[in-house]
Formats: C-alpha cells, structure tokens, sequence
C-alpha cells in the first residue's frame, strides 16, 4: 500500500529557533496518526507546514504520489487536506449554516447546504441543527461545525489539533466514533495531542517530536503511555506526592452564589456553595465556558457580591476587592496569563508590583520601592526555575510555560490563606506543569486551602482531595477525588450536553 | 515587499535617536520645499532653527517668546499625558484652559481695585478649580453613565467659547473701556498681575508651575503606584482590575488633573502674556498640547523638549514668513514635516523593518 502524505526531511527555522529539525514519516490511506510532543515541539509548525499557512525551508512532501507543497490554505484544501483548529474560528451571531457558508468556496444556496449539513452529520454520527444560533452551542457542538464544515470539503486527509481540551468525556467519546468511522471509509488522520491515554484508545500510529527533531516513532497500543511520555519529554516525570493529613478548619466558604455574567455571552453563576479546609485541594472541573472566569472573578474581587456569600476564614470579604482580599490572604492566578495575570508589556518586576505589592510590602506610602519588587521577582524566578535572562524582561517575551510559573509562583510566594488558580497548567509543557502541581500540594501540606479549577481531569485526579463539577453555572456537590471514575466525572459534568451518540444507539 | 516587525523590547537607540533624525530629515524636505519656492533653503532653516534664540536683531524679542509660549504647552500637555497613558482621553483641554483663565480672572476682578498678595495665589487656585470643574463634566458622565469622553469633552470647548464670548463681552467686561468687549488688563494691576519673574526670559509663574508639573509627573510616572496604575490600566485594563484598580477613580482622578493644569495655564496665560479676558482669548494651546504630549511619547522630559521645540517652530516660522516673505501655509507644512517624521521614526523603535522577496509560486 502506497502511503497518502510522505514528509521528508521537513525543515522550518524562526530567528533563534528550529522549529523543526529533518522530520520525516509517512501515513498511510485510513491512518489514524498521532503527533505527540509538548508545547514547542514542533507540532503546530508541522501542521502548518501540510496546512500550506507555513512554507518549509528544507525537505519535501508527496501526496498520493504527486509532489506536495501548498503556498495556501486554499491550495491544501483543493488537494484533500482539511484542518480543524484547536481555536474556533465561528461568529457568535452567525447560524451554523451561515458559518460553514462562510468557509466555503463556493457556497450551495442556503437550503441545498442545510441538507447537505444534516446528511454529513447524520453519517458521521455528529448530530447538529444548521439552524442555530453558534452563540448558544456548547464547546463540544461548536467543535462539529469545524469538523462538519471540514467534511464538506470530503477530505483525505483530516488534521485535528488538540481537539479533546474542549470536550466531556462522554464528548469525547462521541468524538472518536466519529473519527474510527471517517478512519473506516479511506479518510487518514492526523491527531495532534498530548494526551497518551487518547492516543493509546484512537491512534493506530505515533510520530514524536521532541525540541523539533523526530526522536521515535512506535504502535500507540503495543507501549505503555510511560513509554511515550518518556519519550515525548526525554526524562521520566515524577508523579507529585502527598502526605496525608486529616483537614484542618473551612478557610474559605461559598454559600449561595448567583451572579449575572458581565457580557453577553458570559455564563450566570447559580446558587454556587462550597467550602475548603485547611490542608485540602479542592478540584473544580468543567468544560471551558460554564462560569470558571466568572468565578474566579467572584473570588479574587474583581466583581464583588453581596459580603456574606464569600467567607474567609469566617469574616464576610464578598463586598472587597481584591487588594483588600490579598491582604487577608485570599489570592488568586487567573486563566489568562498575559493581559489578566500579567500586563504583556510590563517587565517581570513591574508584574510582581500587580498582586504582591500589599503583601510583601512592595512601597512605602505609595511610594514603589523597585529594589524590593526586582527581588521579590528574582525570587520567584529562583524557586519556580523560571527560564528568562532576568527579572526585566517583558511579560509576553517569556514561553507560556514559563509565564505561568511566574504567575503562580508569584502567589505562592506571598503565602496564601487560599489560593484559587484557574486552568494551572492549561498550554504548560509536561515537566512545568508537574513542577506547578507539585508546589500547589506543597502549598495545601503547608495549612492553606487550594482551589484548582480546570478542564483537565487527569490533572484534578491527581491532586485533589475533593471534587466538583462546574457546569452552566451550576457547582455539583463535591464527592471524593479518590475512587472516581472518568464515568463518573464525565456525568458530573452534564454529560454529553444533550448530544446523543448515534452509533452506541444502533449498536443496542 | 517591506515588512514591519514587532521588537521584543524597544530599541533604545531609536527612542533617543529618532528625534534627533526627524529634525534632520524635516530639514532636507523642507529645504527641498523651499529651494523649490525660490527661497534659499539654508537661510530659511537658520532663521526657523537659529535665529529666533541667537540672532542679534530679533533675539531679543523672540527669546523671552519660547518660554512664554512652550509654558502653556508643557503645563497642559503634561496633564493630558496622564490620562492618556491610562486610555482616559481628554480631548476638551481648550476648554478647561478657558474656563480656568475666566475663573482665576474673575476671582481676580472680584476683588479689584485691592492690591492684596493672597488675591493672586487665589486666582491661581480658582483657576485651577475652574478647569477642574470643567473636566469633571466628562469624568462623571463616563464614570456614571459610559459616555465617551472624548465626545463630551470636545462638545464642552465650544460651550466654553460661548461663555468666554459672554464673559469678555458682558458679566466681566471693563467697566471703564468704553463699552469695548473685554475685562480690565489683570497684567497691568499690582495684584493681579502675573509678572516676568526674569527681564527678559520670557520666565514666569506659569513656565514654572510647568516646570514643576514635569518633575512631579516624572516622579509619579515612574516612583508612585498611582503612575504604575495608571500605565497598566492603559496597558492591559484587565489586568489592572485583577491589580485592584478602580477604573472609575482613574477617570475622576485623571481627568481632574489634566482640567486642573488646563485651568491654570489659562490663569497664567490670562493674567500674564494676554493680560485680559477677550473674546479670542484662547489660540488653540489646549489643542496644541495634544501634538505636544504624543510628541513626547507621553514622557515627561519629552513632553517638555517637544514642547520648546513645537514653541521654536512657531517662533521660527512667524519670523521666517516676516523676513523671507515664505508663505504662511508653507510655514505649516514645514511643522507638519516635522511631526511626520518624528511619528513615523517612532514607529521603528516599536517596529523593525524586514525586507522580504516575494517568493516565487
């Protein structure tokens, strides 16, 4: 069998970094094909690169035995390469017919298409209606009109970057139907992730990329995910450990928080109550966009309550904002890192001024005292191993794994009473992110209290005592962490979100 | 095809050296621009650039000119800086700077014939509540209400040269002017009068409250949590709210002082310079200030060489349209060289230039 797509010895170079070294491998008709590395890699210039939005410097690349190499997007797509973003790239207001119309070449009349629409994604087991509004779809049925408008194009070769950090886990399963039937009829994927355990259950092939260079190749099912792991970070990884300790008194409790959202298409907070101990990591899961920046937002004071809603060790602090919260000891890291955690064109020092100044004593009658700040910076670029020449180096200059170090280890360092992060390791590479786990259950071990929310639940899994699900506004009641199921959680968290998977209907 | 490229960091070299280019740049092309109207380029850039400090017939005069012109300039400039930095943009400080002059002058006036010491640190005062309250129209309204207050501070000029022209002509005019508009000349009473500190500097009470707003700016701007707020809600407001910045007090706290300096250059300038409220009291400095704050690169010591060199340009070329009979809108096109120059030269301390063949398909 001849292989669909060869890449030989691709080569990209960006001023002062190779993004990919001499890659060559090849996927076959009806592959599914997974390219797995960390963050920098060298994954999303490879793609590029087949997607025609890259140029190559070096090497070639043949599809169906005819030389290959796209100049754009355009021209990829004529020649049966379809790409699904790991960012959407929809209008809110805009239906989905309306979406896909949009990008399309030449677009069917609007009723022709709304057939076509409900054809494919009666096929391929991806119910959608063209009808609806985008701004109402969950992130998961957002995913499809991506898919969907790819499948339109009937390609041969399908991209898919990342395409799970978004998705339940029933979603996801929904999902790999979806993919094992496209795989069926001839279609070849190419699956960019970095979560083994999806690669072990989907991929039939495995290319992996280390700082740009190809460093192996293997089965997904024949090796254990250590193995990949392994291979994926060139060291093994520890997994962050515990002592065990009975928790302490409620150090932050939420009781019966509503709140309406800032903007239009933000989520209301409902009726949202829990409470951390001492010494406890509390996980919150849920898919991006059912109210995780709106809570955060409640409990770091950027929009204050009403003052008895939050509690701080006792004392209402739901009526403060957050520098009166910080000096209690009520800190948080938000999800975004650059334009919310971090002022992108502020240097390090000036970024630790932003959530340190009270409690580290940062100025003196108002007065900034920048010898003091560069130090408390320093430190925090000591402790967390944060990779940057110093301390006056502008925020957005610095990798998202390393920004987000900075950030947490910046809060970790004033020495909270509770801290709050939200999505910790979200784009963080694989040993950076291991580091930042581990300082957060050495922060619980020291007394505080730990609020972890994020969408990785293999994360959560792992290091937090207790568990909740965020979903459309609503927090579950918490269950312990250990002896959950992915089932479990994945019900927890709403589901499927009303989407049923056709072919587990068939099969009974 | 050329191509712009985001710097990591600044370039130093090209924030100090910029200028420096644009002043020549701006001297080939508007030498070319006067050789081609028959004039003699080098002359006319000597009497533009030299001759309004050191030429010995008209030095004199034109000297004292520089300080008493970038004063205002400088003074509200520097205000203005404030809010632009933060995203607070106050585009009415022509009015202020009216009705802070018609405050100061009619506390001033209130008081005629006394020839009491406090009167005039009172009118100073007054003056720079009256261009306070003036801003506090726009501040409020977007505090309150979200209005844009660029809309609202702009509207507010014209309903201030309304006032003005009702003022000079009616509630303040002279009582013993024979029914001429305009008020008494505050310059010209003891008291009242805002002097030249200096014979002959063109120094006085306004340059240096100028003077001292560039030295506070410059420590607030780069010691204080309040210059560091304000420069991160400008930057990145999100960021500025996780930090504990209340944007309403920015609005209120930026638009009142940029009003307040406005208000106090339209006292001096009232009290000094001009000497009297008339109905084309204002020549546009509160527009002027504008160019001059981004022309500074909303720095303080930039501001203040922008603002003596934008006042040196204007000295220059009056003198130039006087002596060489070079057209007065070839005068402004000189002037609009040079801000081109210096804008588009700051772009390279941001951006680097990337020449790039397109590649053949």
């Amino acid at each position: 069998m001849s292989a669909l797509l060869e890449i030989e010895g691709l080569t990209k170079a960006y001023p002062g970094v190779v993004a990919n070294d001499d890659v060559s491998f090849s996927i076959q008709p009806g592959e599914v094909h997974a390219l797995l590395g960390e963050n920098g890699a060298g994954k999303s210039t490879l793609v590029k690169m087949i997607y025609g939005l890259v140029k190559p410097d070096r090497g070639s690349m043949t599809l169906n035995g005819a030389p290959y190499a796209p100049s754009e997007p355009r021209a990829a797509r004529a020649s049966g390469v379809a790409m699904v973003f790991q960012h959407f790239s929809l209008f809110e207001a805009l239906s989905v017919a309306e979406n896909i119309a949009l990008g399309m070449e030449h677009p069917p009349k609007p009723r022709d298409l709304a057939t076509r629409i409900r054809d494919v994604s009666e096929t391929y087991g991806l119910p959608l209606d063209p009808d609806r509004l985008v701004g109402d779809l969950s992130a998961g049925e957002r995913q499809r009109v991506e898919i969907i408008r790819c499948l339109l194009q009937d390609p041969k070769l399908l991209i898919m970057d990342e395409p799970t950090s978004v998705l339940t886990p029933q979603e996801v399963e929904i999902l790999f139907h979806t993919l094992r039937t496209l795989s069926t009829q001839g279609t070849a994927i190419l699956y960019i992730s970095h979560k083994l355990e999806e690669i072990r259950t989907l991929c039939d092939a495995a290319t992996i990329l280390r700082l740009g260079k190809k460093v192996g190749e293997c089965t997904p099912r024949e090796v254990t995910a250590a193995h990949m792991a392994e291979l994926m970070v060139g060291k093994s990884l520890s997994v962050p450990a515990r002592a065990e300790s009975p928790p302490g008194e409620v150090l932050l409790q939420v009781s019966g928080l509503s709140l309406a959202p800032a903007s239009p298409f933000g989520t209301t907070l409902r009726d949202v109550s829990l409470e951390v101990r001492a010494g406890e990591v509390l996980g919150i899961g849920g898919v991006a966009g059912n109210g995780q920046d709106e809570l955060l937002a409640a409990l770091s004071g950027e929009t204050t309550v009403a003052a008895d809603a939050i509690s701080l060790k006792g004392a209402p602090v739901g009526g403060l904002g957050p520098n009166a919260r910080r000096v209690l000891g009520l800190l948080c890291a938000p999800e975004e890192r650059l334009g919310h955690a971090a002022a992108p064109d502020m240097s390090l020092t000036e970024n630790a001024v932003l959530t340190a100044r009270l409690r580290q004593g940062l100025d003196q009658r108002g007065f900034v005292n920048w010898g003091a700040a560069r130090g408390f910076a320093q430190r925090v670029i000591a402790e967390f191993d944060v990779r940057t020449p110093g301390p006056d180096v502008a925020a957005r200059a610095l990798s998202g794994g390393n920004l987000q170090k900075y950030v947490i280890g910046r809060e970790i360092l004033q020495d909270p009473v509770v801290l709050v992060v939200n999505q910790p390791t979200w784009g963080v590479d694989a040993s950076a992110a291991a580091a930042i786990r581990q300082a957060l259950l050495d922060l619980a071990n020291g007394g505080a209290a730990v609020v972890v929310i994020s969408q990785d639940l293999d994360e959560l899994l792992e290091i937090s005592d207790r568990f909740c699900a965020l979903n459309e506004g609503r927090l579950s009641p918490s269950r312990p962490a250990r002896g959950l199921t992915m089932e479990e959680i994945g019900l927890m968290l709403g589901g499927a979100h009303g989407m049923h998977d056709i072919h587990a209907e068939a099969a009974t | 095809m050329i191509r712009l490229e985001k710097r990591p960091t600044p370039s130093r070299g090209w924030v100090l050296g910029g200028p420096i280019l644009a002043v020549v740049l701006t001297m080939i092309a508007g030498g070319i621009m006067f050789a081609l109207l028959g004039k003699d380029p080098f002359e006319a850039i000597r009497i533009i650039f030299w001759d309004p400090l050191f030429d010995e017939r008209f030095g004199a005069y034109s000297r004292p000119q520089l300080l008493v012109k970038a004063g205002p300039l400088i003074l509200i400039a520097i205000g203005l800086s404030l809010g632009f930095r933060a995203g607070i943009w106050n585009i009415g400080a022509e009015g202020q700077y009216i009705i802070g002059a018609i405050c100061g002058a009619a506390f001033g006036l209130a008081f005629y014939p006394s020839e009491n010491v406090l009167i005039f640190p009172g009118m100073v005062i007054a003056g720079a509540f009256g261009g306070w309250a003036w801003a506090m129209i726009p501040a409020i309204l977007k505090a309150r209400f979200r209005t844009n207050e660029i809309l609202v501070s702009l509207l507010l000029v014209y309903v201030a040269e309304a006032i003005l022209a009702s003022a000079a002509t009616n509630w303040l005019r002279n009582p013993d002017g024979q029914g001429f508009p305009g008020s008494r000349n505050l310059a010209r009473h003891p008291g009242t009068d805002n002097p030249e500190l200096i014979a002959n500097s063109g120094m006085h009470w306004g340059v240096v409250a100028a003077f001292i707003a560039v030295i506070a700016a410059y420590v607030i701007m780069n010691r204080h949590i309040l210059g560091y707020q304000i420069k991160l809600a400008g930057q990145a407001p999100r960021a500025a709210r996780f930090g504990g910045v209340d944007p309403n007090r920015l609005i209120i706290l930026c638009l009142g002082v940029s009003g307040a300096l406005a208000g106090m250059a339209g006292l001096f300038e009232v009290s000094g310079p001009s000497g009297l409220i008339s109905i084309d009291f204002n020549v546009g400095y509160g527009f002027t200030a504008i160019i001059v704050a981004f022309l500074g690169r909303l720095n303080p010591i930039g501001i203040l060489l922008a603002g003596l060199l934008m006042a040196l340009t204007f000295i220059g070329g009056e003198l130039a349209q006087l002596i060489m009979g070079i057209p007065a809108p070839a005068i402004q096109a000189f002037q609009g060289m040079l801000l081109f120059f210096l804008l588009a030269l700051d772009v390279l301390a941001n951006f680097r230039l990337k020449w790039r063949r397109e590649a053949v398909a």
